[in-house]
């Protein structure tokens, strides 16, 4: 047992441990304001990466990258089943699925947009402040600041989009506008559009779980809106810390390839000035 | 004199003598020096933009400050400068640049922190840099042997910038840059968080933690922070080796202090060290002004098309020198 979980089982020291954050908590944390402190480095622990839809193992993007790199299978996220996509909509995403390769921006460090950061398999944290909330996502060092009580808009697209936040008792929810529609939603073509909306809900579900949900409305693919659901994990490493993962080096050779020097390779690990 | 310059004037003279002023636009309410949980509260945005150049001009010696008539002089030449810089003739390949002040982002329009220093390097007392050890040179030499002649090889041989890896200037210790020289900064208990513009967000735990020993290599280091008094003291250490920043080495130890000094204004103060680059530590010194402002999102890579552009440029070239 840690020196930090003794700390905590003493009682007295509670409020303590719950501030550093450290190790597995024993009660819910609460900011000031009486709300529940969501601070602290979750991660989602489920294939919706791979794919929101139900869907069976499957053979990797590239078959000499074998079995360690295949599509490990998954019950999918979706409540009931499938996205109701238009007909249109679901045709582009197959055609997104059998482009994926090229196509997923994933695969060139692109950021990963909402909700698709969320369940990334790459831990992010949460930093609220006492007005707005922060989440920094490991994967392409992302970043969304969420104003809690905030009515502006998006003045112009981005990446992450624009998020509103309110507390809806022990639930914060975020509404999601602005995102530019570049984004997928997981590895294997599913998307929506620049107009979509997503409003995602954080619950807690004890100190060291969140419930997360996403509702996502685009009337430009989808026939109605439809929520994923899923569990957030909060990570109980003492000391954990976020480790960069930059990862526009591994992106290049991808992107920009086709214009090296013809008979110049990619030297691993070069480094310039 | 232009408004704005008269302005930042005043602001300078102002700040040297310690006496707050409010810049037309950008004063802030009263706000409570403290968190809800009892630490001074440094949140906000900021400008990091300042008018004294990172290294002191030779001809002024030891002088840390100019004279009010020096100033003046100093910053009608700076401004002339870098409206000279957007006077370029139509047509011509020095036309093609970067208009800074189509987008706002000429240091004109900014937020400009004001400021009498001579230089932001306050140690050693000369203003300037120490000069790199005889090892630090020979490893500048050995990177740049590495790259000569193949500059536009590919994408690996750019600058970590041109990557859109990390801009130097946004790692510790921050420095101005010539525009969205702006950082933004949250607290949380037990946490506090440096954002630049285009920069990552720096999470640093003010909780107790030391850093720890065997440090992984990052881009931007690892940090922890502290209390002193009113002063945030951050300690980073575990620099990526290929950052190369100033020729220095992945032994770099950054210290970083910054401290409210009005409704308005941060000090940021930093000491750099490596015994593997330079022979004694250098310091620094320059004012953060708040703005009331937002950070809009920084997407680099995704918008990377200098690089498409440099290498397709460089093998245009090289076919236009095989014909």
């Amino acid at each position: 047992m840690s020196t930090g979980r003794i700390a905590c089982l003493a009682g007295a020291l509670l409020v303590f441990c719950a501030a550093h954050g450290d190790g597995v908590l024993e009660e819910l944390p609460r900011a000031a304001d009486g709300h529940p402190d969501l601070s602290g480095v979750w991660q989602a622990l489920h294939t919706a990466h791979w794919n929101l839809e139900p869907h069976a193992s499957d053979f990797p993007v590239l078959l000499a990258l074998g079995a360690q790199f295949a599509v490990p299978p998954g019950r999918g996220v979706v409540e009931g089943g499938t996205i109701p996509y238009l007909p249109e909509a679901r045709a582009e995403r197959d055609r997104r699925h059998a482009n994926r390769l090229a196509d997923d921006p994933e695969g060139k460090c692109y950021l990963g947009g909402v909700p698709r950061s969320t369940y990334m398999p790459y831990p992010f944290q949460i930093i609220q402040s006492e007005d707005d909330i922060i989440i920094v996502y490991q994967y392409a060092t992302g970043f969304r600041r969420i104003f809690v009580d905030g009515q502006d808009e998006a003045p112009l697209d981005s990446w992450m989009g624009w998020s509103n936040a309110r507390w809806d008792g022990d639930t914060l929810v975020v509404e999601v506008t602005g995102m530019n529609g570049l984004t997928w939603l997981d590895r294997a073509g599913n998307y929506a559009t620049e107009t979509a909306r997503v409003t995602e809900r954080y619950t807690p579900l004890g100190p060291n779980h969140l419930e997360y949900t996403a509702t996502i409305e685009d009337p430009a693919v989808f026939s109605r809106p439809w929520t994923i659901r899923m569990p957030l994990y909060r990570i109980v490493d003492e000391n954990y810390r976020l480790l960069e993962f930059k990862c526009e080096p591994y992106a290049e050779e991808k992107i920009y390839g086709h214009l090296r020097k013809p008979g110049t390779e990619s030297p691993e690990g070069a480094s310039s000035q | 004199m232009k408004y704005s310059q008269l302005n930042q004037f005043a602001r300078a003279i102002a700040w040297i003598a310690g006496v707050a002023v409010s810049q037309a636009g950008f004063s802030q309410e009263a706000k409570d020096p403290l968190t809800a949980w009892g630490v001074p509260d440094l949140s906000g945005v900021y400008a990091e933009f300042t008018v004294a150049p990172l290294e002191r001009p030779v001809e002024l010696g030891e002088q840390e400050f100019f004279t009010p008539e020096q100033f003046a002089a100093f910053e009608q030449q700076r401004l002339e400068q870098v409206d000279e810089d957007d006077e370029t003739q139509a047509g011509t390949p020095e036309d093609v640049h970067y208009d800074m002040g189509t987008f706002a982002l000429s240091e004109n329009e900014g937020v400009t922190s004001p400021n009498l220093r001579t230089s932001i390097v306050v140690s050693p007392s000369n203003g300037r840099i120490p000069p790199l050890l005889p090892a630090a040179i020979e490893r500048r030499e050995a990177v740049a042997a590495a790259r000569a002649g193949r500059e536009f090889n590919g994408p690996e041989m750019r600058s970590l910038t041109e990557r859109c890896i990390v801009w130097q200037s946004t790692l510790p210790p921050i420095l101005p840059r010539g525009y969205n020289s702006n950082l933004q900064i949250f607290q949380s208990p037990g946490i506090v968080m440096i954002q630049g513009e285009m920069g990552d967000p720096r999470i640093i735990p003010t909780d107790g933690r030391e850093l720890p020993e065997n440090l992984i290599p990052q881009w931007n280091g690892t940090s922890v922070g502290r209390w002193e008094g009113d002063t945030l003291v951050i300690e980073t250490a575990g620099f990526h080796p290929d950052t190369h920043w100033r020729g220095s080495s992945e032994h770099r130890r950054v210290t970083e202090r910054l401290t409210r000094i009005d409704a308005d204004t941060l000090e940021y103060a930093f000491t750099v060290e490596d015994p593997h680059t330079w022979a004694e530590p250098w310091s620094g010194v320059y004012p953060l002004t708040e703005m009331d402002a937002l950070l809009f999102e920084y997407a680099c890579t995704e918008g990377n098309y200098g690089m498409a552009n440099i290498l397709s440029g460089a093998r245009a070239a090289e076919e236009e020198a095989a014909e």
